[in-house]
């Protein structure tokens, strides 16, 4: 059940949560104001931005590249930080 | 069947001799005047193998909770105790279990809190943890700080409650007081806390989430129904101490009156006091005056109806309160107020507060509360706002 429609008469005692990895429904990516964007061209598939984000969104694709997941990526710029080539610039989110 | 024996108990030992009976798996507690004899006594209890209990020596009672939480957590049977200051520093750790719903007990020695600083006896401990969610009692004696504590645990861990209980004790009055008791052999008390299986515990073959993160969606939610849960445990809290009494012959309510038939006037008490109000009472109605002694057993969930059915009859509410909410007054007396504002008929509620930091509260003091209480009445008759009175203060010159 997603969480938004779970009454007080759902919860099991003291709020406890029985169904495993319910923390995935929940989209972090809600809160980002910046995303990740790669250029590709330099990018040698190192996969540190893998490494230390925190979310743990970021998974490789079929081509070994390491793409963040924008469901729950919250932008917080660390893979940016600590990419030794440089290739992935923070770009504002705008409206559509 | 009744083979209890009576015995010559401090209040500290006698808790420890509940807890022992009630066989906690799990003790984490660290020493504070008034309380640290409670601890003491559990510590030798396991040393010397009278008691099956990890001991675990933390070194603050933040630190205390923490380990009654992760211990109740995983099923045990917990306990904890502390005072003052003491109880100040578990504070933040103090909603979890109430929010978790894990069963712990702990036993407060209530004192004073700094500055200045203080170790003796008042309720200012106990009303700065009033709204944590925990069921709350207290005890005006040895006797009922070993009954209350023993029931604490069939409370606690009934499968309809579920929350965890504080058991208070005035410290040095009864912490530190040697008393003449009942004490219950062991087999007589084998069967009234029966063995209990929490719904979740942190198991590996049936792994789930405790204490989870609740964002705006849904936190209310698990408000709502901790609120819910936790009014309806007083129908559980008076049918143990129902079957406590059935068993061991000493019978508890949330309210308890003393001399309250025809009582016009009441004075309402809380703790070891209380006897002392008792014997104020037996001499105000040896001269024929028309007063009664209510006493509140249950502080948490507040006993709304029981103390509206005890002074329905009532004209003027003596309340004492030892403590100070400061500007706003005595917080049983507020309370007590606010419970009372929806009835029709009321009685007028007058506070005062006594017995701040271990001042004693003699009879004398009784006696005089309910006369300036009579005073203050005639005043809000006359349309005058009263103030709220601290007793027995010295002025000085000012000088």
């Amino acid at each position: 059940m997603s969480g938004e429609k779970i009454g007080w008469k759902d919860l099991e005692i003291g709020a406890v949560v029985t169904e495993p990895g319910s923390a995935s429904v929940y989209k972090t990516g809600d809160w980002r104001s910046e995303r990740p964007v790669r250029e590709n061209e330099r990018c040698i598939k190192c996969g540190i931005c893998y490494i230390y984000c925190p979310e743990a969104c970021i998974e490789e694709d079929e081509e070994g590249y390491f793409e963040a997941n924008l469901y729950y990526c919250k932008g917080c710029g660390i893979c940016a930080h600590e990419c030794p080539r440089g290739v992935i610039t923070m770009v504002e989110e705008v409206e559509e | 069947m009744k083979k209890e024996r009576v015995v010559g108990l401090e209040g500290s030992f006698a808790v420890a001799e509940a807890v022992r009976m009630a066989n906690a798996d799990v003790i984490a507690a660290y020493p504070i005047t008034p309380q640290t004899h409670i601890v003491e006594r559990l510590s030798e209890m396991v040393a010397d193998g009278d008691l099956d209990a990890e001991f675990i020596c933390v070194e603050s009672e933040h630190t205390a909770m923490s380990a009654c939480v992760g211990a109740s957590a995983a099923g045990g049977r917990v306990f904890t105790c502390t005072a003052g200051q003491g109880l100040e520093l578990m504070h933040e750790v103090l909603y979890i279990p109430s929010s978790m719903r894990l069963p712990v007990v702990e036993v407060i020695a209530n004192r004073a809190l700094s500055a200045p600083l203080t170790v003796w006896c008042d309720h200012s401990d106990m009303m700065a943890v009033r709204d944590i969610g925990w069921i709350q009692m207290l005890a005006e004696n040895n006797q009922q700080a070993f009954d209350l504590t023993l029931c604490a645990y069939r409370i606690a861990e009934d499968s309809e409650v579920l929350f965890p209980v504080m058991v208070h004790i005035d410290g040095f009055y009864l912490s530190h007081v040697i008393e003449d008791m009942n004490l219950p052999e062991d087999e007589e008390v084998a069967g009234f806390i029966p063995e209990y299986e929490h719904p979740f515990t942190l198991d590996p073959d049936k792994p789930v989430s405790m204490g989870c993160y609740g964002p705006p969606f849904i936190y209310p939610e698990t408000k709502k129904a901790q609120e819910v849960a936790f009014e309806n445990t007083i129908s559980k809290i008076i049918e143990t101490w129902k079957a406590f009494g059935d068993r061991f012959g000493r019978h508890y309510a949330p309210v308890e009156k003393y001399r309250m038939e025809d009582a016009k006037i009441a004075l309402l008490t809380m703790g070891s006091c209380s006897e002392t109000a008792m014997l104020a009472i037996d001499e105000l109605r040896a001269k024929g005056e028309d007063v009664g002694l209510i006493r509140l057993r249950l502080w948490r969930p507040f006993p709304f109806k029981e103390l509206r059915e005890a002074v329905k009859d009532v004209e003027v509410l003596v309340v004492l309160d030892r403590c100070i909410s400061f500007g706003m007054g005595g917080p049983v007396c507020s309370e007590v107020k606010s419970a009372l504002y929806g009835l029709q008929k009321r009685p007028y509620v007058v506070g005062f507060i006594a017995g701040l930091g271990g001042r004693d509260i003699l009879i004398e003091g009784f006696e005089y509360m309910i006369r300036s209480a009579l005073e203050k009445v005639k005043a809000i008759e006359r349309g005058e706002e009263i103030e709220m009175e601290m007793i027995g203060i010295r002025d000085g010159e000012g000088e």
